[in-house]
């Protein structure tokens, strides 16, 4: 009897699954406290959030020594559900230091967002991206992304008589809905063809599944896929980026085109690479198309975005997001190429170096942008003109940025991380789609460049004249928590500059 | 000992530049503060790029001279080990002159901006853009290691399209625009070949990758790798046809932007052949040398051409563009040089690159001294209908003007004249297995080349410094009133600063000189800092050429190294 029940009853390595656990705990523990507290101390929860952020980033610390494993299967094959291996680590800090950033720059949101609804929402929603890297079956894996795109939406469309905030929440919602739907879909087909969810298992499964089953395995593999194609906006499912993140908040869209891609790309790396790596003849060629028409489709219309348009600083980091993506996407594409036999971590490791340095300057560029969303709240391209000269540092750290994301000196870590991206595609064979991406970041340095110039440039001496009254009314003071973020990823783009090591360690194939 | 000396010393003037240019933006420290601002940010870029420079020749004098083929000054230590880049330094017979071509040209610079700042933006940017576009190009000539190499290679992107796009003329943020996307796209291709030989070779360094001399990659390797570092070497040098940036980039860049594109920033595609291609890939260099070679050639003939067409009276042509496409000849010389793959050829390829260095920056100059005096550089408004006279207005200036064409079209005892001589005479023997009928047509076309180099530069001398000095032509002289009048007083103002006014040619006073009668037109001559920014490079091309066993002697064993020990 005894042995029965120690047989049922799993253990929980409470450590193992502190870091999304503590986020979620504090995500109620806000909601509860946003009903009791006076509406002059609201912006305690905001530094209840971030407080909480930091401590689950540092609830990472024990975890470092060797892999840990929860949730297992107390008999049979004994697999886990449950794994912290330093690709999960890897992941959960970009999730947490990617949220504490977002924090930082919600802190004084000129949005007027309500308080206690947006930190629960979004302590949710990294909770959830937290949870995904470790999942290793289909059911937790499905759970974690809903968790953590279901409160994006409501963050989307959390400014209240916003209509464009509404429209984009709804587009975001019913594309994402879609997704989640064709993959429940996929993921049902690829349990009735393997009987299992364990990704491990799974990955034996497929191996030999009976050949009545094989079409069904197959259909199911490609639908699961089209699933995350559609999270992680790869062309063409990509249509709901620029409304959605022109409607959201400017935090939240940092978030969305940091977290959110985070989150799809971990659980795509899972997926592919663990579970279906004997359909890797299935998913590299597509892959490789899905990462050759989003690159091009996001920098094409990047390239399209009128400085003068409204709200167009922010659609062309959307696009430039979709751009960016399509090169995260190489490297996984190679490691279906890579063939089943050969080791895909130096593969994956590229795609984690790149994403890691985009989480960086990615974040940083949002957060010059909510700088200047202080003084001109229509973040046109054309209100950075000049920026050197009113705020020279946040102009010098926004150039920076951007040469990062279009990967030329001085932005050392952004031309390393493409140079191993770049590397991953060649050491596949993929020629074709390296020259494809040579071709787009030609593309896209035109117009992070232009951008970068725009900083620079001398003042136009029409829009001068009415600006030196406003700049008789004291300047806006930009808020400490705005500057500490725009400060904090500053430094941690020019530290992976000089030492690119950092994240390139990964390449070498330690993930696993 | 001495290695560990010049090791630091190779270190030190790498990284001093990037210093330099972070030091740049801050305020001057008290003490020396100088004037204003603007002074003392400019002179912080003379003292560092003249350490540099200093640095640089303490190089060359430690430099063992009995062996010049092998590397010196090495550092190798490990940067980023999970992808395999080291930071590999050392310098050889092939990157030593270049090094010290490249710290002269940009002092040489600095000091003429430190008189004579382009019109644009603060001179705090300016400095700093500079120094950093100056370690970009140290260290293009120093690394040892692929990747480092072409992280140099596009380090220098950045501050050359600001320099051009702030500080440069009309046209210039379109011309920017296209020097950058040009050579991104090429420097993108290149990688893709540099990392092919990177991953089926196992290694990035240089060194390594020369000693095996290809015999760890398959043919088809060589060939893609080729094809690719070679068309984003060519982006650069420029080959014809794919020189269409340079001269817009030239006409609209300020004039310290024009004599560092030319006289540097070709130079890293030529050495990228000489560096990469040939050691590298022997098996693709030796497909494609034949082809290389006719597009050379090509672009000899076709740079000649164009340069003939706008030095044609009447057809608008500017005097900085004409400059920018005989580059597209010169380089055409170099590249023919290299297509031989005999020493011969590449140490005249490396002797070009080094004379062309110091004839087209001291022509880039030149002509930037006429802007500033004419307020342009369009021939047609310069010359007016029997020549701008300069020999008369400006007896010293014109006379540096002829100097610098004569040099430039290849006289024998000037610089310009022994790289020429020995591509053509490399392509008289090119290596085994090259056709050498092919070869021999070649020659003979960049001969006919050389004759339509000397056509079109001896048509600049006539027009420029020959001719009447107007007297009459009433409308002109209204123009030249209001704007040759305060344009010199503006130089002497410039040209003024502090103790390195030189006297004797300009003692007029500012005021003195606006009172001037514009009819008389007496331009004013060589200044003080000019003579102090030109009189280096005149020297050196007059040493090249009298005596290139200096500049041979330190190549002919690097190369012969590189190409194998034949």
């Amino acid at each position: 009897m005894t042995a029965l029940a120690s047989d049922l009853i799993q253990s929980v390595d409470w450590i193992a699954v502190a870091p999304p656990t503590i986020t979620a705990v504090l995500a109620l523990a806000i909601l509860v406290a946003d009903l009791f507290m006076p509406p002059q101390r609201k912006p305690l929860l905001g530094q209840i959030a971030v407080g909480g952020l930091v401590l689950a980033g540092l609830s990472l610390l024990p975890l470092l020594h060797g892999s840990r494993a929860t949730f297992c299967l107390t008999a049979g094959s004994h697999d886990c559900s449950y794994v912290t291996d330093h690709f999960t680590l890897v992941i959960q800090l970009l999730v947490f230091g990617g949220a504490l950033l977002v924090a930082l720059l919600s802190l004084h949101s000129p949005d007027n967002l309500p308080a206690g609804e947006f930190w629960f929402l979004l302590l949710s929603s990294a909770a959830g991206a937290a949870l995904l890297p470790a999942a290793r079956d289909l059911a937790t894996l499905v759970i974690a992304l809903e968790v953590a795109s279901l409160p994006a939406f409501a963050l989307v469309g959390l400014k209240r008589d916003d209509r464009l905030s509404s429209e984009a929440a709804l587009k975001f919602f019913l594309s994402s809905v879609t997704a989640t739907a064709v993959m429940l879909l996929g993921v049902s087909f690829v349990y009735g063809a393997t009987g299992t969810l364990h990704l491990a298992a799974l990955a034996d499964a497929l191996g030999h599944t009976p050949h009545q089953l094989d079409t069904l395995a197959r259909t199911g593999v490609a639908l699961t896929l089209v699933g995350f194609a559609f999270k992680l906006a790869a062309a063409p499912f990509h249509f709901w980026v620029p409304d959605t993140y022109t409607g959201a908040p400017l935090p939240v869209a940092a978030y969305l085109s940091v977290v959110g891609k985070t989150s799809g790309f971990s659980g795509l790396i899972l997926i592919t690479v663990i579970a279906f790596k004997h359909y890797a003849d299935v998913w590299g060629p597509a892959l490789a198309v899905l990462a050759a028409l989003t690159m091009t489709v996001g920098n094409t219309a990047a390239l399209r975005q009128g400085p003068g348009h409204s709200r167009s600083a922010v659609r062309l980091l959307a696009w430039s997001s979709v751009g960016q993506a399509g090169y995260l996407l190489v490297p996984l594409a190679a490691a279906g190429y890579a063939g089943p036999g050969s080791d895909p971590a130096g593969h994956i490791g590229a795609t984690v170096s790149y994403a890691l340095m985009y989480g960086v300057v990615n974040l940083g560029a949002f957060g010059v942008a909510a700088l200047v969303a202080q003084t001109s709240a229509d973040n046109r391209i054309a209100d950075y003109r000049a920026l050197y000269a009113t705020r020279p540092q946040a102009a010098l750290a926004m150039a920076f940025f951007l040469l990062c994301l279009a990967g030329l000196p001085p932005g050392i870590v952004g031309l390393f991380a493409k140079v191993v991206v770049f590397s991953s595609a060649i050491g596949a064979g993929l020629g074709w789609l390296a020259v494809v991406m040579a071709v787009n970041v030609v593309i896209a340095l035109y117009y992070y460049l232009r951008w970068t110039a725009l900083l620079f440039a001398r003042p136009e001496a029409a829009a001068r004249a009415p600006e030196t009254e406003a700049e008789a009314v004291p300047a806006l003071r930009a808020p400490a928590s705005l500057k500490a973020a725009i400060a904090l990823t500053a430094l941690a783009g020019l530290t992976l500059s000089g030492a690119p090591q950092l994240v390139l360690r990964f390449t070498s194939g330690t993930l696993f | 000992m001495n290695d560990t000396f010049l090791r630091w010393v190779l270190i030190t003037l790498l990284v001093l530049p990037l210093f330099g240019a972070l030091g740049a933006l801050f305020p001057a420290p008290p003490g020396l503060k100088g004037r204003d601002p603007d002074q003392a940010v400019l002179r912080h870029g003379v003292s560092i790029t003249g350490i540099v420079l200093l640095l640089t020749i303490a190089l060359a004098a430690g430099f063992d001279y009995a062996h010049p083929g092998r590397m010196q000054a090495t550092t190798n230590l490990s940067w980023i080990s999970s992808a395999a880049i080291r930071v590999h330094l050392g310098v050889d017979g092939i990157s030593l002159p270049l090094l010290v071509l490249t710290a002269l040209l940009t002092f040489l610079s600095a000091l003429y901006s430190y008189f004579k700042m382009p019109e644009g933006p603060s001179a705090k940017s300016f400095v700093a853009l500079l120094l950093v576009l100056e370690a970009g190009m140290l260290a293009t000539f120093a690394v040892l290691d692929l990747m480092l190499f072409f992280l140099a290679f596009e380090t220098v992107l950045i501050p050359m399209y600001f320099l051009i796009a702030r500080w440069g003329s009309d046209a210039r943020d379109r011309a920017a625009l296209r020097f950058i996307l040009y050579t991104v796209l090429g420097s993108v291709v290149m990688l893709l070949g540099l990392l092919l030989i990177g991953l089926k070779a196992g290694t990035f360094d240089m060194v390594t990758l020369a000693s095996d001399n290809g015999s760890k990659l398959s043919h088809t390797t060589q060939l893609i790798a080729v094809l690719a570092i070679g068309i984003g070497l060519a982006v650069k040098t420029p080959m014809w046809p794919l020189h269409s940036w340079l001269p817009d980039a030239h006409t609209s860049a300020p004039t310290v932007g024009s004599v560092l594109l030319a006289g540097v920033l070709l130079k890293m595609g030529t050495y990228g052949f000489v560096r990469i291609i040939l050691p590298i890939a022997p098996q693709g260099a030796h497909t494609f040398a034949p082809y290389l070679a006719a597009f050379a050639v090509v672009g000899i003939i076709y740079g000649s051409l164009v340069c003939l067409a706008i030095g044609r009276q009447g057809s608008g042509g500017d005097l900085k563009r004409l400059i920018a496409y005989s580059s597209v000849g010169h380089m055409g010389f170099a590249l023919l040089g290299i297509a031989t793959l005999t020493p011969t050829g590449v140490n005249g390829a490396l002797f070009a690159n080094v004379a062309h260095g110091l004839i087209t920056g001291l022509l880039f100059f030149l002509i930037g001294a006429i802007k500033d005096r004419y307020g342009t550089t369009d021939l047609d408004r310069l010359s007016g209908t029997t020549g701008a006279a300069l020999y008369g207005a400006a007896p010293r200036l014109g006379a540096l003007l002829a100097f610098g064409a004569v040099a430039s079209l290849g006289l024998p005892g000037l610089a310009g004249f022994w790289g020429e001589m020995l591509a053509m005479f490399g392509s008289f023997h090119p290596a085994a297995g090259l056709s050498r009928p092919a070869y021999l047509a070649f020659m003979g076309l960049a001969a006919f080349g050389t004759l339509l180099t000397a056509a079109y530069m001896l048509l600049v001398v006539r027009r420029v410094c020959m001719g009447e000095r107007r007297v009459s032509d009433a409308h002109e002289q209204a123009e030249w009133a209001a704007e040759g009048s305060d344009r010199q007083a503006r130089l002497r103002n410039d040209g003024r600063p502090q103790s390195l006014r030189v006297g004797g040619e300009t003692n007029g006073e500012s005021g003195e000189s606006t009172a001037e009668p514009a009819a008389s037109r007496v331009l004013v001559d060589v200044q003080g800092y000019e003579f102090a920014s030109w009189t280096p490079l005149v020297a050196l091309t007059l040493l090249a050429g009298l005596w290139p066993a200096v500049l041979l002697g330190l190549t002919d064993p690097a190369v012969r190294t590189l190409l194998g020990g034949n």
